[in-house]
């Protein structure tokens, strides 16, 4: 089952005069209203006039994360203010967070490709929907919903957390669709088989699972757990959101929503396209976008491009799941979290440069959990345990208000964390992630 | 009239404790007295030496995190309500103990206890008034 046949399934020609098209549009608008793209055009000595065909999308400029951060907090918008009708925002790699804007178009495109995502589950309208990706400024919540709203399914805008009532409500209500990140998805896999409720019993049959990194053996798990089919999504905050990328039910790679997204992968380090089928990082080009067009946006993700159509007749490029980051950039329970906001918040709490090491772990039936190691220094010693408990719980507040998520912080000797040279390890990931 | 305590941060993993008081064998410090408070994560070990200010600079050079706190050595009577004198004379003045811990052996015939107080002046200015017998730092040491 398809939502937008058309699109999904339209020849690869006839789709790449079209991407063609719509790029010529994004480079002009994105030339004439923003700023930096000018500049980044000029710099490039690339005109708008340069740009025919989607072939010619490699003479342009890339744009990164830190283009939002110098832009803050909407020197990138390509419209004026009065025309944007929603703002979301992801973490940014200080302390500034990176936002993004959407127009009435906007928000429709996006609603789009989430409708295209939930197709890919066979959702129609006679389905309900049960949300439970946190809503507010990241983009999971809401993005879902107005996708689901779109099919014309019911929705139920849960939000994360309050596992007890999700599944209340998923037994009382009859939900039939979930879209929440893996690691939830394993969490309430474990609390309903806790709860003595057979999962084979529940009207429940599909989930979409994304903003978080996960494996196939998470995927055998969750649909164990639930009785369900689980699909991956991918998407991010600058390029809309969910519903980039998604899978159907042939579970085999991830349908890039192209007449909108376009992707590239290339060679991190040169810059340049890799060969079909070859790893790399994954470029974004949005085509339609009003407010906050991308151009050639660096993404960080590695993954794989499959020009091959699906075998559920679906044309459009399909991308491995994530495969890794080109940066030190992690996900913990859909949230981006960067090493560098970490040791901002420790040097203002110890006044000195801090010696930390971040430990994410994924254990069973629990959520993705972090842990900050600390290492005390003389300077922040103190002879009392009070001392201590309260400046453990002085760092914990700074940083679960940064980056907004909860984690533990565990105070260690010195010279625990290795130091080696030149980068520091900074980061032990112990989540199963398939890589 | 005080007395240097060395405290060490040591993480709850198995060895750490031996390794502290394998350093301070090796250089020839020895304990006087010691008391350990302890977390889930960690704990706090605490310590009167011969030498303190050597101790800190040894351990420190082991790679541990080391201070120093003044506390105060009372020679208290070895016998029912001795130590509760002293804590009435401090309550009355309303300074709060942190913690107290004890030596093994003895000054004389009176037992001796190490306090750490709030306001450790005042603490200094009201147990003398009250008749307490503060040991001073070299006192301690040489016990």
């Amino acid at each position: 089952m398809y939502w937008n046949k058309e699109a999904e399934c339209m020849d690869r020609a006839q789709l790449r005069d079209l991407q063609g098209q719509r790029l010529r549009q994004t480079v002009r608008h994105a030339y004439e209203n923003v700023p930096t793209y000018k500049k980044k055009l000029d710099d490039a000595g690339v005109a708008p006039d340069d740009i025919r065909t989607i072939d010619d999308i490699t003479k342009l400029p890339f744009t990164v994360k830190d283009d939002f951060r110098e832009n803050y907090p909407f020197g990138m918008f390509a419209v004026p203010l009065d025309q944007v009708v929603r703002i979301h925002t992801s973490s940014g790699t200080t302390g500034k967070q990176t936002v993004v804007g959407y127009t009435r178009n906007d928000i429709g495109v996006w609603a789009e490709a989430m409708a295209r995502t939930l197709g890919g589950g066979c959702t129609h309208k006679d389905d309900i929907v049960q949300v439970a990706y946190g809503y507010g400024l990241f983009t999971g919540g809401l993005g879902a919903h107005y996708g689901a709203e779109k099919i014309g399914a019911l929705v139920i805008p849960m939000s994360g957390g309050n596992t007890k009532r999700q599944i209340q409500v998923m037994q009382d209500f009859g939900s039939t669709a979930l879209c929440c990140t893996p690691s939830y998805g394993v969490l309430l896999g474990e609390a309903i088989a806790e709860a003595g409720i057979d999962a084979k019993a529940m009207p429940l049959r599909v989930g979409f699972f994304g903003a978080e990194p996960w494996s196939e053996s998470m995927r055998k798990e969750i649909e164990a757990k639930l009785a369900i089919d689980a699909l991956d999504i991918y998407g991010l905050t600058e390029v809309t959101g969910p519903g980039v990328g998604y899978e159907c039910l042939e579970k085999a790679g991830l349908h890039i929503t192209e007449d909108h997204f376009y992707p590239e992968v290339i060679n991190p380090a040169t810059g340049e396209p890799v060969p079909p089928g070859e790893r790399g990082e994954v470029v974004f080009t949005t085509l339609t976008k009003e407010a906050l067009p991308l151009i050639r946006y660096r993404t960080r993700d590695i993954a794989v491009m499959n020009d091959e159509p699906c075998a559920c007749g679906r044309t459009c490029r399909r991308m491995t799941r994530v495969l890794g980051r080109t940066d030190d950039m992690l996900i913990i329970r859909g949230v981006n979290v960067f090493p560098s906001q970490i040791e901002a918040v420790l040097m203002e709490a110890e006044g000195t440069e801090p010696h930390y090491l971040i430990v994410v772990d994924r254990r069973p039936g629990k959520m993705d959990e972090m842990e900050v190691w600390v290492e005390v220094s003389s300077e922040v010693f103190s002879d009392e345990v009070k001392g201590l408990e309260s400046l453990q719980r002085k760092i914990m507040t700074e940083l679960e208000s940064t980056l907004g998520i909860s984690l533990k912080i565990r105070l260690v000797e010195p010279k625990t964390i290795a130091r080696s040279e030149g980068k520091a390890k900074r980061v032990v990931d112990r989540r199963d992630l398939g890589q | 009239m005080r007395v240097n305590q060395i405290s060490v941060f040591l993480e709850n993993k198995s060895g750490r404790l031996a390794d502290v008081t394998r350093t301070l064998a090796e250089n020839g410090i020895n304990i006087r007295a010691l008391c350990i408070a302890d977390t889930i994560d960690y704990g706090l070990l605490r310590l009167i030496v011969n030498d303190p200010d050597k101790t800190r600079e040894v351990l420190h050079k082991a790679g541990f995190t080391v201070t120093q706190t003044p506390v105060l050595a009372l020679e208290i009577p070895d016998r029912p309500g001795g130590l509760a004198e002293i804590i009435r004379i401090l309550a009355e003045k309303e300074i709060n103990v942190e913690y107290i811990y004890a030596f093994v052996g003895k000054s004389g015939e009176n037992a001796v206890v190490i306090f750490r107080v709030e306001r450790i002046d005042d603490a200094i200015q009201t147990l003398q008034q009250g008749g307490a017998k503060i040991l001073s730092g070299e006192q301690v040491y040489s016990i």
